[in-house]
């Protein structure tokens, strides 16, 4: 059995084949791989009894089940009335220049996607941006640059 | 929390965390520790205490010592000056911004006067991880109560008096729901507690779940007891890693100390909870959504009815609550409805959690009586507009609600009074706008939301939505009309009597508030091709002031499309048409000759 495959199978066996599972299952391949692949929902369909239309159906639903690649770190800057206002454009286009990617795209080595996405419930610390499950808050050009940095460098 | 003879309370809300309150706590342990204090003072991490623009906080009991904007450095200071000496540290304590007075302690900082706290009572004052400090807080009592000596009934019957209604938007009356949901009999029924808090501006649940999980799980052991549910579920918003990590933790204590799970202290009753997470769809707040979302399915809407509590989760009679709502059981319980029905106003009981965030000074969590003003909100509390700026207007409800003006200032805000203005109470995000902003590009931030978040199922919201953003965005471009306005209403109109949920029922709010409040606004974009705040890029002209300019020919060696003309020693001259707004020649001009108009 390859990773994949394992970690579907694992995935099943502790949720259930029911089909009120399948966002839990599909959230712990996203844990681990940061997005569905064709594979991968090939797989889960296969484990649940589910057709593969149906899970992609449900998966493109929602804007955290990724079917396109991300990478290790998913960035979202977050685009919301009230981080914009507070100046989210010059966030991003210091990730954008640090990066040297836009938003929407990965880096080459894999290691980070940046994206948007709407209000954090961070608006008092605004500009708020999530990096996988953590949150940064009242983000000026220069910090956003440094936490990435810590990012890039560590391994 | 007897034994020690002081406190040192540290804010652990997410805000104060983000800069350094734990180091702050470590250095405070050392200090303690270094003078042999740690037996008689203790340090209690806690949740947000509201004043996150101030943060890190610290607090200091018995006597409410409030500093703020800690740094970990202050530590040593802090014990040696105040706990040892009995001497406040002043260069930390607060200053009211408008009488410019040192503050001494929370009791009299305008912040907090105006301010009940029922559903935040814990929020700021105990440890959100440790059980023990919310049981010392009369926790768990509530449910001890019902179970031992209240009916089902009896419990629906208290909730009903004390007036509650849900805190999630709808404002719907709590008793009358869980009364409906006892009534539908069924083998398996759920309660389902709903924090995907998404509108904008909005952190009330989460905070209420980063501060005091308990109270919200036992609640919902109470709402099983009243309706015969033995299965709770949290939805929450994958957003939210802090709140779900304290989530966690509370389930996993209540269940060791038998306050979850089977035979709840020896009452018989069985009652636990599971968490769900969100993935990032703002929809899936609509209740049936919800539900869908938990069946493994697309977040969809359905139609009402049947309504979840005659057919929810699984088909299944399922009482849906939001997390504010339900912060508030245990106190109705423990005080009685007479308590609560007094607090508030007659058809709207009890306290409101707002969160305040935009151009105002204090930014933070706040709760007040519902009947509270505007303006005792945004100038009492809040502390009034950031940097002396003009009141312009206050946006409620999120992309459901609508813009408040000065004229507004005075109502009493009630779920009855925001409707009757205009707006919604929504979930009790506040964000204040000054005069800098431009309300047409509100409402089309409120729209680029909606879009988005549009689940599509009916076209009136996936089609018309998208409608109502292009026609703002061409009044942003200077290419509107008049009749364009029109047409924004019209359209609003039918979007709101067509749609299917309640998504687009109010998604036009924001326009059709912000027409009706700032039509002068809108009338300067479309007639004049002006925008009066100077916000909308596109309707920007950058001139040369000829009195001021002294033609020293820098503006035109730094623009970028050479579009501005003149001779030295002549004033220059703005080819308006070629000129793409980047704002060097402004930047570079040492006369202050250059403006926007
Ligand atoms: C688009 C939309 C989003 C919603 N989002 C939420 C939400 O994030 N949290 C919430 O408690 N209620 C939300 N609601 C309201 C719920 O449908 C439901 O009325 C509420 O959870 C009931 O709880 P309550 O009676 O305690 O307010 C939303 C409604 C709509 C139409
Ligand atoms: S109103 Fe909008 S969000 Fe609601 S069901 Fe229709 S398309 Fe979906
Ligand atoms: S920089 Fe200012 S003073 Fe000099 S030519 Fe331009 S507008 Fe005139
Ligand atoms: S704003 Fe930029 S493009 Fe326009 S006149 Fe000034 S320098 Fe030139
Ligand atoms: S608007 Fe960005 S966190 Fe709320
Ligand atoms: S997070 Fe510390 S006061 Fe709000």
């Amino acid at each position: 059995m390859d990773f994949q495959e394992k970690l579907v199978h694992d995935l099943v066996a502790k949720h259930g084949t029911d089909r009120e599972n399948l966002l839990p299952i599909l959230q712990g391949v996203i844990d681990q791989e940061r997005y569905l692949s064709e594979e991968a929902i090939l797989k889960i369909a296969k484990e649940m009894s589910i057709p593969a239309a149906d899970v992609y159906g449900t998966a493109t639903f929602y804007s955290f089940l990724d079917t396109d690649p991300r990478g290790k770190y998913v960035i979202r800057v977050c685009k919301t009335i009230t981080c914009a206002m507070k100046g989210k454009n010059q966030i991003i286009q210091a990730i954008e220049s640090f990066l040297k990617i836009k938003v929407g795209e990965t880096t080459v080595d894999k290691k980070f996607t940046i994206l948007q996405t709407n209000c954090l419930g961070w608006c008092h610390k605004a500009p708020a941006m999530l990096v996988n499950d953590d949150v940064y808050t009242e983000l000026t050009p220069e910090s956003v640059v440094d936490i990435l940095r810590e990012y890039r460098e560590e391994n | 929390m007897e034994k020690y003879k002081m406190h040192i309370l540290i804010c652990g809300g997410t805000g104060c965390r983000a800069s350094a309150s734990e180091a702050i706590q470590n250095n405070l342990q050392d200090a303690l520790k270094a003078k042999g204090l740690e037996e008689e003072v203790q340090v209690v991490m806690t949740g947000c205490f509201g004043f996150c623009e101030k943060g890190p906080i610290v607090k200091i009991l018995p006597d409410n010592t409030f500093y703020i904007e800690v740094k970990p450095e202050d530590a040593e200071e802090i014990i040696e000056e105040h706990i040892i000496k009995g001497r406040k540290v002043m260069r930390l304590l607060y200053t009211d911004p408008e009488k410019k007075e040192v503050v001494s302690d929370s009791k009299h900082m305008g912040f907090y006067k105006k301010q009940i706290r029922i559903a935040l009572r814990n929020c700021g004052f105990i440890n959100p991880e440790n059980i023990d400090e919310y049981i010392a807080t009369e926790g768990y009592a509530a449910l001890g109560k019902c179970l031992a000596e209240m009916t089902p009934q009896a419990v629906i019957d208290e909730i009903k008096e004390s007036g509650l209604r849900g805190r999630g938007g709808g404002g719907f009356p709590t008793g009358l729901k869980w009364e409906f949901a006892s009534k539908n009999e069924a083998d398996q029924k759920y309660v389902v507690c709903n924090a995907d808090e998404g509108d904008p501006g909005a952190f009330m649940d989460r905070s209420i779940l980063e501060g005091d999980p308990h109270s919200v799980l036992e609640a919902m052991a109470i709402c099983g007891y009243t309706m015969g549910a033995d299965k709770g579920v949290i939805y929450i918003r994958a957003e939210y890693p802090l709140a779900i990590e304290r989530l966690k933790v509370a389930i996993k204590q209540a269940r060791e100390y038998g306050l979850l799970g089977n035979d709840i202290m020896g009452s018989g009753f069985n009652f636990d909870v599971e968490m769900r997470y969100g993935a990032g769809a703002f929809v899936c707040g609509e209740e049936t959504a919800l539900i869908h979302s938990m069946e493994g399915l697309r977040g969809e809407p359905t139609v009402k009815p049947p309504f979840p509590a005659e057919s929810g989760y699984n088909g299944k009679p399922t009482n849906v609550n939001n997390v504010e709502t339900f912060a508030n059981i245990p106190v109705i319980i423990n005080k009685g409805a007479g308590w609560f029905n007094k607090i508030g106003t007659e058809k709207s009981t009890g306290t409101k959690v707002f969160a305040l965030a935009g151009k105002i000074n204090n930014v933070g969590l706040i709760e007040v009586p519902m009947g509270t003003t505007l303006r005792e909100v945004i100038y009492e509390i809040g502390g009034g507009i950031k940097d002396g700026k003009k009141f312009k207007a206050v946006q409620t409800g999120g992309p459901s609600g609508g813009c408040l003006t000065e004229k507004h200032l005075d109502t009493p805000i009630d779920f009855d009074n925001l409707l009757a203005v205009g707006s919604m109470m929504g979930s009790g995000g506040m964000i204040v706008m000054d005069e800098d902003d431009c309300m047409v590009s509100v409402a089309k931030f409120y729209l680029d939301f909606t879009v988005e978040e549009s689940c599509g199922k009916c076209t009136p919201c996936r089609v018309g939505n998208k409608r109502l953003y292009e026609l703002l965005d061409k009044i942003t471009e200077g290419k509107g009309t008049k009749e364009d306005l029109d047409l924004l209403r019209n359209l609003s109109t039918v979007i709101k009597d067509t749609s299917l949920c309640g998504l687009g029922q109010t998604s036009p709010n924001p326009v059709l508030s912000t027409i009706e409040n700032f039509y002068d606004e809108y009338i300067a974009h479309v007639e004049e091709h002006k925008c009066p705040s100077g916000q909308c890029k596109a309707l920007m002209q950058y001139v040369i002031d000829p009195e001021l300019c002294v033609g020293c020919t820098l503006c035109a060696r730094n623009c970028p499309v050479d579009c501005i003309a003149g001779d030295r020693k002549e004033a220059h001259i703005i080819d308006t048409a070629k000129c793409i707004k980047c704002g060097a020649c402004m930047e570079k001009c040492k006369f202050n000759a250059i403006s926007i108009q």
